[in-house]
């Protein structure tokens, strides 16, 4: 049985992980061998030979998580006796908690109107320009890399080192505020600015995200509307307010609360970079620790369910925008 | 066109002039047209730098740290990496400490280890729902299909306690198994729903056409839909891989330490040692190494994945 959960040399894991995608395959081949007979075989036992693995995890991995979360939510430290709300309570009270919530009200409100605002202009300037590709491609390369990496990134554009003769700054950013005769910061610690600096990391990779989807729906606007503006002598600014914008309506909100979603759950960012201290919190990272690094399973609970709470009703307007415009085509 | 031309037309674009002549017919107005959108790629060379200004700053933070990555301890603490340019003295010895004194080279065999089964394996359990909800009717179908889909809002937060828990419980918790298992489940409901979309727009006549001669539902999920459904694969394959590879959260929820992946390794690093930027700089770019080749390698998949599959998390 070890052999099965331990793998300490390379070759033991790639064996292991060689195991794993044979057993997948021989379970689910048998699974289709046994449905694939057309005429004997009753439907439903097609619709489970199908449907079953994926329903059975999907109850095993969300479904009844989820709901023992929501339970714990109710109950104290090591998820056992019954508190009330409490949990909830000390959520909206315990002043290092309200901090929590007002840096992720901050993320979730900068985040996505700066990284949209950008990536908006950013994709109108860029159209139809020379290296237009390549400028889209840098600009676009963050979303590729992981939150770690550009957490440390980052941290190193920030870096600080003492200001003293013979002390040169390492960090990019204080080494500018050298060059123009200002003293380097602790742009990492000092509270509250802290917070925006670790804001500004999230709104790099974004930005990249927003300009993507709307240089292309910028770029699927008809030919005849521009054309037709022109004639009316829009140009410019003019025709970024009136033409560009209305058309590109429902990008925008669908640019607009999908980062407001990942920029609630944000967690690797901060703790990469904080880990969370010095006033710099989310909601997502401090479920993590709570849950992992204080053992309070039933505030890690409460924290994860205000999440969901907090994801739903920009979901739900989503799915309407995209219902609506969808009517109108 | 000649450089008369262009400046011709930056002129009258400045101000704000149409100096479009009525065509005759319409194709010579589409020559027109083209060659006007080709004098407009000329006519912005304000935009054009401006564009590639910005891209260049976007782009500097990730160079800082690379060049770092190449410099030697002494230098990286003495000195600014921009000052690289004048002193240029590079090598790969902090490659050599992050892979082999830090053990980050076990921790990226982990990394594929990890990644590999947790693309696949999502990938065919949501292929096979995703035809079952689009081609085979059964009582609740529809009941089932929305159900699935609104398991997307969930995030991953609410699973972890619970399903570490379930783990332990059954003796297999801190193991490879577990990493995969809970990958796999998280993927489904978004894999599921965009695969489903892409099955759905098969024309169903093709369907029917291979049911008259008898085809049975694994036949014609095999045969007539596997190949038509080739480029949904790849890109949710690349958007899954991506999400998976970067991934810091299952990593350290379920992953115990000989099964601990690059990123959580390298996060780990930053958290305790993190004013070596020798090693920070290394690992960093190590996590990057594979996202990046296949940034490049598949830019287009990529790319659409990545917008198809933003809402995850």
């Amino acid at each position: 049985m070890d052999w099965f959960l331990d793998a300490e040399t390379t070759a033991h894991k790639l064996a292991l992980m060689v195991l794993a995608i044979a057993l997948f395959a021989l379970v689910m081949g048998a699974i289709l061998f046994a449905v694939d007979k057309p005429k004997r075989v009753p439907q439903w036992v097609v619709v489970l030979g199908f449907l079953g693995p994926p329903v059975l995890l999907l109850l095993v991995g969300l479904v009844y998580p989820a709901l023992r979360t929501l339970v714990g939510s109710f109950q104290g430290r090591d998820g056992e006796d019954f508190v009330g709300v409490d949990n909830y309570a000390a959520v909206f009270t315990n002043p290092e908690l309200l901090l929590v919530l007002r840096n992720t009200v901050l993320w979730v409100v900068l985040v996505p109107l700066v990284a949209t605002l950008f990536g908006l202009v950013y994709a109108y300037l860029v159209d139809r320009t020379r290296f237009e590709n390549l400028a889209k491609a840098l600009v676009f390369l963050p979303m590729a890399i992981s939150g770690v990496a550009a957490g440390i990134i980052w941290k190193f554009v920030y870096e600080y080192r003492p200001d003293q003769a013979g002390i040169n700054q390492i960090g990019l950013l204080n080494q500018l505020l050298v060059w123009v005769g200002l003293e380097p910061r602790q742009f990492l610690l000092n509270q509250p600015q802290n917070t925006f600096f670790i804001i500004a990391v999230m709104i790099w990779i974004n930005a990249g995200f927003a300009m993507t989807v709307l240089s292309a729906s910028i770029k699927a606007i008809p030919d005849d509307i521009t054309e037709a503006a022109r004639l009316d002598g829009v140009s410019g600014i003019g025709m970024f307010r009136y033409v560009t914008v209305p058309s590109i309506r429902p990008a925008l909100v669908v640019v607009l609360t999908t980062v407001a979603i990942s920029t609630l759950k944000v967690f690797d960012i901060v703790y990469t970079m904080t880990g969370g201290q010095f006033g710099t919190s989310v909601i997502a990272n401090e479920f993590y620790s709570q849950t992992f690094r204080q053992g309070n399973e039933g505030l890690g609970a409460a924290l994860a369910v205000l999440l969901f709470v907090l994801v739903v009703p920009i979901i739900a307007y989503n799915v309407r925008q995209l219902r609506l415009s969808e009517e109108i085509r | 066109m000649t450089a008369s031309d262009v400046s011709q037309r930056t002129v009258t674009n400045a101000t704000g002039k149409i100096d479009a002549p009525v065509q005759g017919s319409w194709r010579s107005r589409r020559r027109q047209r083209r060659a006007e959108a080709a004098a407009e790629r000329l006519s912005k060379p304000a935009a054009s730098t401006i564009a590639i200004i910005i891209a260049v700053l976007w782009s500097v933070p990730t160079l800082g740290l690379f060049v770092t990555s190449f410099r030697t301890v002494d230098d990286i603490q003495g000195s600014g990496w921009w000052t690289a340019v004048t002193n240029p003295l590079f090598s790969p010895f902090n490659y050599r400490a992050a892979l082999v004194d830090s053990d980050l080279a076990s921790n990226f065999i982990n990394s594929f280890a990890i990644t590999l089964p947790a693309v696949l394996i999502p990938i065919t359990l949501a292929l096979l729902a995703a035809y079952a909800f689009a081609w085979i009717p059964f009582r609740g179908r529809n009941t089932l299909f929305v159900a699935v889909f609104a398991l997307q809002i969930v995030p991953i937060q609410v699973t972890l306690v619970p399903l570490l828990n379930l783990y332990v419980g059954a003796g297999v918790a801190g193991s490879f198994w577990t990493v995969w298992l809970s990958h796999s489940m998280f993927a489904l409901p978004l894999a599921i729903f965009l695969l489903h979309n892409f099955m759905k727009d098969v024309p169903p006549s093709l369907v029917e056409a291979a049911r008259m001669d008898g085809a049975g539902h694994v036949t014609i999920f095999f045969k007539v839909l596997l190949p038509l459904l080739v480029p949904a694969i790849a890109a949710f394959g690349v958007f899954q891989f991506l999400w998976v590879w970067n991934d810091l959260l299952v990593a350290l929820t379920f992953a115990s330490n000989d099964a601990t992946p690059l990123t959580a390794a390298v996060a780990d690093l930053a958290g305790t040692r993190g004013n070596a930027w020798y090693l920070l700089s290394a690992g960093a770019f190590l996590t990057m190494l594979v996202p990046l080749v296949v940034f490049i390698g598949l830019q287009r998949f990529f790319v659409r994945g990545l917008l198809a599959g933003s809402v995850k998390g």
